[in-house]
């Protein structure tokens, strides 16, 4: 790891100062994929400023349908919360499947979502639960925040403090995990909510996650796995590599489709 | 370079540290507790687990700047006044390791088994959580008798 020097920010502002008077910096909560990219020397920020001090930014909340998490949850508190099991199962079973018990301790879904890997778990299912996310300056719809690979609508001192969405009629989470790292070779989330399905998709395509529009229409008009049976996905967007080659990502993304659909409650 | 404030295994300790220095050097150089291993150094292996207030967490993919404030935990710290703690009771009863490099992670992350599910562990509950720790050795069967004999012990 090259050098660096961090500071904690007892505040949202404090924080974006912070970085204001940083060179290169970045924020950094359970650092799960930050400190192993710094370790690899793929990452080399000059400062670390540390988001995990600032209060009022975890935890979660749900009352009725209504659900918000905050940025500093860790993927151990979005899948015990008891509250967000009843509004949302599928979302707390999905934070459950990221990484292994140490690794959800430390990791956000804020840190998530600002990452936005290509194969995270969580921005497919901000898609599929229509979710909003807040920032220190603004809010921002699923659909217009993950923009790319790695690339979000943040500016570079903007900071993530929570999510939040009304919780779906059903929803189901899906995630075909590569065999060594569990990562998502291909994970879908799909949300039926009062006014129309949602599906998002993740780990599969060259654009990080995304919506599956021709999937929304067919189950919109036939709420069934066998709705899905006469779509193809496209392969020229798929991501292909040693662990899948395109083609196979693409029958992938279909067959946990309709396993989500299958299992949504 | 930052001043550090960690409790480790229930003493205050203090140092001048790297902001990059991560937990697992500051715990094996720093203070010279070796118990805490690294094994894979990518956050995959489980060799590093300590417990950081009562979690277990990869103490090479933290900074010790990170863990300033905290109390942390180790493997040297689990035994009291000379006897093992009944997880590594449980580890040399039922055979949990052959080269006993993953053994203290091992050991860590079957405490925190039992913090987060109760002393009474299936199998399958076990094999799950055993995610984050990886053994080249003993093809897990006797770690998963040993965590679950240990949860047990750690009821009495």
């Amino acid at each position: 790891m090259y050098e660096t020097i961090y500071a904690r920010a007892d505040s949202v502002s404090d924080a974006a100062s912070k970085m204001g008077s940083a060179g290169d910096g970045k924020y950094i909560s359970g650092g799960m994929t930050l400190l192993p990219t710094m370790k690899q020397r793929l990452a080399a920020p000059d400062a670390l400023i540390d988001l995990t001090s600032i209060g009022d930014m975890g935890g979660v909340d749900s009352s009725g349908r209504s659900v918000k998490i905050g940025a500093l949850a860790t993927h151990n508190e979005v899948n015990s919360s008891s509250a967000l099991r009843s509004a949302c199962p599928a979302l707390a079973d999905l934070a459950g499947w990221i990484g292994d018990p140490a690794v959800r301790y430390r990791g956000t879904i804020g840190g998530s979502i600002a990452n936005n890997d290509p194969a995270a778990d969580y921005p497919s299912a901000m898609l599929a639960l229509g979710a909003t996310i807040h920032t220190n300056s603004r809010e921002i719809s699923a659909d217009d925040f993950f923009t790319g690979m790695f690339e979000t609508a943040l500016s570079d001192e903007e900071i993530v403090t929570g999510i939040s969405f009304n919780a779906p009629e059903k929803c189901s989470y899906e995630k075909f995990r590569n065999p060594a790292s569990r990562y998502a070779m291909a994970g879908v989330f799909v949300a039926k909510h009062a006014d129309g399905v949602r599906v998002g998709v993740t780990g599969a395509s060259q654009g990080g996650a995304y919506r599956w529009t021709e999937a929304e229409d067919a189950l919109n008009a036939n709420w069934s796995p066998d709705a899905l049976d006469g779509l193809a996905v496209d392969e020229g967007d798929m991501l292909s590599d040693i662990h899948a080659t395109a083609a196979y990502r693409a029958n992938l993304v279909k067959v946990m489709a309709k396993r989500a659909v299958a299992g949504a409650k | 370079m930052s001043k550090v404030n960690i409790t480790v295994n229930g003493k205050a300790t203090s140092a001048t540290v790297e902001d990059r220095l991560l937990l697992v050097d500051y715990l094996r150089e720093g203070r010279n507790l070796t118990g805490t291993h690294v094994g894979c150094d990518t956050s995959q292996c489980g060799a590093c687990l300590v417990m950081v207030d009562g979690k277990a967490v990869k103490a090479c993919t933290m900074l010790a700047v990170q863990a300033d404030g905290t109390e942390v935990q180790t493997i040297e710290g689990i035994a009291t006044d000379g006897n093992l703690h009944p997880m590594q009771e449980a580890f040399r009863e039922n055979h949990g390791l052959q080269c006993g490099f993953c053994t203290p992670g091992m050991i860590m992350t079957g405490i925190d088994m039992v913090n987060r599910h109760g002393t009474d562990l299936d199998e399958k509950t076990i094999r799950e959580d055993l995610e984050g720790n990886i053994c080249r050795c003993t093809g897990y069967h006797n770690i998963v008798k040993s965590i679950a004999a240990g949860a047990k012990a750690m009821a009495n």
